[in-house]
């Protein structure tokens, strides 16, 4: 790229966005509005990667939306400029702004699962901007789907639009979406959270599929991620955003490296620690009888598809094990058994030393009692037109029989151990954000007092900073209550944090199985190699490295296959 | 997929036969049978007896339904008590007129009704949305005789366009058969549009906030096609549905619009065999209508079965 003089560097710009003001109508008050884009500029040049990062309500895929002059439903640009080649697309009318979206500035989201239309073909909708941008016919369109097709290694190129969304995996689908936003050769492609929904093993094949796709084609890329880590790999600048506004920018290592900013330096360590910290020294393992014992316990739906094979697992009493997996692998199948809502095929799950009756009808209050459960999504576990009292309150008269008073000063209690005032209890979950959701579901866990607690993926949907707040207070709960828990996540960075055990599930079956130190430190088994591998490091040449290292060792990339 | 379609088709056989099992109850426990029908008020109890004989009316009533359905199966639909002749002559034309209505009605109110439905979901609580659901809505507010008697009022006698009976004989040749259908499909047209139209809109609507919906805009799509070739293949299953219950009242429940227009339909034909005390006949229509309904209900989750990749070719 020429980069002699300010002028070059002039023309080589091609999106300019100044001010940005965006608002948002707030929902049941008329005419009121709150900024959600606060002021923020940018500049992007040619070729070049600008990462946008921050946490939920940041305004980044906002911002990320304005580049193609498009804003969601509720909301308006009120200020500022989105210059385009030229062309301010604040200010220009609709049928105007149509001409540029898909053409020259093109749009990946975050879900290909739902942003591909499930009812029509592949090639339709790959092959569609073009044709109606007038720029290729059909044939050409389809020709020009194939050779994408090809060069993101999808498999068997020259029949792969023939099929439906719903026939080809969520790392194939996402690579569509690139093959999608790239069919007209756009000048700009903003990337909204492209890898976020999938596996780290998948994460690392389309993360380098998408690096390649827009060094090749010279591509200028809006990158927008709450991940650090996965930005560092293919942005040259990373620009951190807070509550609409512009926090700090700079080029990719020093963000990484040299952060300014309070916020931008909590966001770092914060995700540093994930990959980076050391592991915690195994604490002491209580003797006795483990609060859970599984037994050569193996399930199945229907009785078609094994999902759960011969699974033997134990858990001590206050000790946290946590089971990871890729999505498909039967880990929240796992939990499903031990609750009692899918009851095994064989084998025998003990619970402190008494067997524990297969279906959920079977077993007693207090047996139910005993083993509570903490839900990935705090928006859909809690029921909108309850509140938070009567939430909390309901376990309490359920297992334990208390009424009026009683219940009203045990759910005051219950607020004080998840840290939430106490008069949250006459709020709506509508009314609290995602932490605060999440903790009055662990309160609604603890109310039952139970002794073993199944945490599925409770902090998977949380922003890292609020995440982290999660896990500060299970431990603090574990610490009091010397209750034990069973932790489901596919996120390696919460296991180095939390566990004592670690067990490795992979299509049902357990391949490993220990002590966090042993099972996370060399000799590795393959496939506990490939998943750790896979996480995306706080370093710019991580992703490279990687790949580089995967190609000597083909074994092991093979295991993802 | 073959074995979801198995298994709705082995699901319309049953439902047609639980229909016929309630036919037949139905006129059984009526008093009198067909022997004190056919003689009337002269019977004797001798005559009466000879002719239970020899219709076989002695059998216990499992054997006569068996023969009743296979018989009806084979095509013969027994006689008429009010004039002797056969019922599936008498059946025959009157069945090909009330389809011929129906499907000059359907015609043109299953398109239009779709269109509009669309246009209103494009601009949704626009001015083209409001005006046409105000206009559905009082349409289909009215009795049907009402908006009949309207148009026969406005377009028949002020006008002079259609006439006003709806007299149609198998000697007429097709334009003049829709000459004559005019007005009461018309009459029809506007009964069953609004249903129609405003399940196409909210079925629209609803699948427009998906983000593919998004992406199609994001593509740079008109609105137009996001919403023709992106929301309404989406949509299809709730609109085939209504679609088909439609279809299955424009045969079965025109009784009315029958009358008003002296159109002799299906629906004519059992209203005079009730009146009769006509058993067989009524017999008759009433398995054809159940039939039909069944029939459409059974094409329109199969279309929906084929509108959905899903189901249509599962992994």
């Amino acid at each position: 790229m020429p980069q002699d003089g300010p002028e070059a560097m002039e023309q080589n710009i091609i999106l300019t966005i100044r001010d940005l003001q965006i608002l948002a109508r707030i929902e049941g008050q008329q005419d009121a509005a709150k900024p959600i884009v606060d002021g923020v500029s940018l500049e992007l040049r040619r070729g070049e990667v600008l990462g946008l990062i921050g946490e939920s309500g940041a305004g980044k895929s906002t911002i990320g939306l304005a580049a193609l002059g498009y804003t969601r439903p509720g909301c308006v640009i009120s200020g500022g400029s989105i210059v385009f080649d030229g062309v301010d697309l604040a200010r220009l009318p609709v049928e105007e702004i149509r001409k540029f979206r898909g053409s020259r500035v093109a749009y990946i989201a975050q879900s290909a699962a739902a942003s591909f239309n499930p009812a029509r073909k592949l090639y339709d909708q790959v092959g569609e901007a073009p044709v109606r941008h007038g720029l290729m016919s059909w044939s050409e369109a389809k020709a020009r789907s194939t050779e994408l097709f090809r060069e993101l290694d999808l498999p068997n190129p020259d029949t792969f639009g023939e099929r439906y969304p719903h026939e080809v995996s969520g790392g194939q689908l996402q690579r569509a979406m690139a093959a999608m936003a790239m069919s007209c050769r756009p000048e700009i492609l903003v990337l909204d959270e492209p890898t976020t929904a999938l596996d780290v093993t998948t994460q690392i094949e389309v993360l380098a599929s998408l690096k390649k796709l827009i060094r090749e084609h010279h591509t200028a890329g809006l990158y927008i991620t709450h991940d650090l880590a996965v930005v560092a790999q293919i942005a040259d600048r990373i620009m951190v955003l807070r509550h609409g506004k512009m926090v700090e920018e700079g080029p990719a290592g020093d963000i990484l490296h040299r952060p300014q900013q309070e916020y931008t330096r909590m966001l770092v360590s914060v995700r540093a620690a994930e990959t980076s910290a050391p592991l915690p020294p195994p604490r002491h393992r209580a003797a006795g009888t483990p609060v859970l014992a599984l037994d050569h316990v193996s399930a199945s739906y229907r009785s078609l598809v094994k999902v759960i094979n011969d699974v033997s697992l134990t858990i001590a009493r206050g000790e946290t094990v946590a089971v990871v997996g890729e999505s498909g692998s039967g880990k929240s199948t796992l939990a499903r058994v031990i609750c009692g809502l899918l009851p095994p095929e064989s084998g025998t799950i003990a619970f402190t030393g008494e067997p524990l009756p297969k279906a959920l009808r079977q077993r007693s209050r207090d047996q139910l009692r005993r083993i509570q459960m903490v839900y990935q999504m705090p928006d859909v576990a809690l029921n909108p037109r309850q509140t938070i009292g009567e939430i909390l309150g309901r376990p309490v008269s359920f297992y334990f029989g208390s009424s009026g008073s009683d219940v009203r000063a045990r759910v005051k209690e219950l607020l004080e151990m998840v840290d939430l005032p106490a008069d949250f209890a006459k709020r709506r979950p509508g009314e609290l954000s995602g932490g605060q959701k999440q903790r009055v579901s662990i309160a609604r866990a603890i109310a039952a007092k139970p002794e073993l607690m199944i945490c599925d993926e409770v902090t998977s949907a949380l922003d890292p900073l609020v995440a982290d707040g999660i896990l500060k207070l299970l431990q603090q709960i574990q610490d009091e209550m010397g209750l034990s828990y069973l932790f489901i996540t596919h996120d390696l960075g919460v296991v180095r944090r939390v566990s004592d055990r670690v067990a490795v599930m992979l299509r049902g079956a357990l391949v490993a199985e220990g002590p966090l130190a042993k099972v996370f430190s060399p000799p590795y088994h393959p496939y506990t190699e490939l998943l750790l591998s896979s996480v995306p490091e706080m370093r710019l040449d991580w992703l490279e490295e990687v790949l580089a290292r995967r190609a000597e060792i083909p074994r092991v990339a093979a295991l993802s296959a | 997929m073959l074995a979801l379609l198995a298994r709705r088709l082995a699901l319309g056989v049953l439902t047609i036969l639980v229909t016929s099992v309630l036919i037949f109850a139905g006129t059984e426990v009526l008093p009198g049978d067909v022997a004190t029908a056919i003689l009337g008020r002269s019977a004797t109890p001798e005559s009466i007896e000879s002719i239970r004989k020899a219709m076989g009316l002695h059998d216990p009533a499992p054997v006569r339904y068996v023969r009743w359905l296979t018989n009806f199966l084979q095509g013969d639909l027994g006689t008429s008590l009010a004039n002797g002749r056969p019922i599936a002559q008498q059946i025959a034309s009157r069945l090909g007129n009330t389809l011929f209505l129906a499907s000059v009605a359907a015609a043109i109110a299953v398109p239009l009704s779709i269109i509009l439905g669309v246009m209103a979901a494009i601009r949704a609580n626009g001015l083209f949305d409001r005006a046409i659901s105000v206009a559905t809505l009082v349409a289909i507010s009215f009795p049907e005789f009402f908006i009949a008697y309207v148009l026969i009022i406005i377009v028949a006698v002020n006008l002079g366009w259609f006439p006003s009976l709806a007299s149609i004989s198998p000697v007429m040749d097709l334009g003049d058969r829709l000459y004559v259908v005019a007005l009461p499909a018309l009459t029809l047209v506007m009964v069953v549009l609004a249903h129609m139209m405003r399940m196409t809109r909210a079925s629209v609507i609803g699948v427009m906030s998906s983000p593919y919906i998004e992406m199609a805009v994001l593509k740079g799509l008109p609105g137009w096609r996001v919403v023709v070739q992106h929301a309404l293949p989406n949509a299809l299953a709730p609109i085939i549905n209504v679609v088909a219950l439609n279809l299955a009242y424009l045969i079965v429940g025109i009784i009315v619009v029958e009358v008003v227009f002296v159109y002799p339909g299906m629906g004519q034909l059992m209203v005079d065999a009730v009146a009769k005390r006509d058993v067989p006949v009524v017999q008759a229509c009433g398995l054809i209508f159940a039939g039909t309904y069944v029939g459409l209900n059974m094409i329109a989750d199969i279309l929906a079965i084929f509108s959905n990749p899903r189901l249509r070719r599962p992994r």
